[in-house]
């Protein structure tokens, strides 16, 4: 399966569930980054939707993961440490959509 | 940032200094009790098992109630998503394992 995105690609978090998320609610996507920009840092590769396999289905069809990387003083009002600081936080495909400059 | 649960579970609290549950992080180490130990076998047998992914484990500490999650130790609320998943999926009956409890107490067990 080919991943949608790329190292360096700029790229947003759905602000809400997306969509086709599957399964009850078990949602691994933290608060704190929905609906801010980042840049993909790395293509983790495919893996069974975690959504899916918390409601006891196969999780399938697999979804992409990413880890993006955010700017700390973006997500943190005050943010009190330097401010190069970067968080990366592991993200599946179904939650990412193409962030425009 | 949103509260509804369908898109913010109640674990999701991190970096959230203004959370209810909000506290301060105990640096030490955790000493385990043996029941902690004999829940986290149960649960890797039943993973290995293909009965609860650990996926269905998060889901069943995500739906415990507020109160409860907020009370309950690390290990009380594994145990809580092991018998919610068993009897969700018909391997233990709703009231089996508190029936067996009470047997065992009144053996004096």
């Amino acid at each position: 399966m080919s991943a949608r995105f790329r190292p360096g690609d700029a790229v947003r978090v759905t602000a809400e569930r997306p969509a086709i998320s599957v399964g009850r609610p078990h949602i691994r996507t933290p608060h704190y980054v929905r609906g801010q920009r980042g840049t993909v840092a790395e293509v983790m590769g495919p893996f069974r939707n975690p959504e899916g396999l918390a409601a006891g289905e196969d999780g399938l069809p697999k979804q992409v993961l990413y880890r993006v990387r955010f700017p700390q003083p973006q997500l943190w009002r005050g943010y009190a440490g330097p401010a190069g600081d970067t968080l990366e936080v592991e993200i599946y495909e179904h939650w990412l959509e193409p962030a425009h400059a | 940032m949103t509260t509804n649960p369908e898109q913010r579970g109640l674990h999701d609290m991190g970096g959230d200094p203004d959370h209810r549950w909000s506290g301060p992080v105990p640096r030490g180490e955790h000493v385990l009790a043996p029941w902690e130990k004999e829940v986290d076998a149960i649960r890797t047998i039943l993973g290995r098992k293909g009965l609860q992914t650990a996926d269905e484990l998060r889901l069943g500490i995500e739906r415990l109630p507020g109160e409860d999650y907020a009370r309950l130790s690390y290990y009380e609320r594994w145990f809580r998503s092991i018998v919610y998943t068993m009897e969700l999926k018909g391997i233990l009956r709703p009231g089996q394992l508190a029936a067996k409890l009470a047997e065992l107490k009144a053996r004096g067990a």
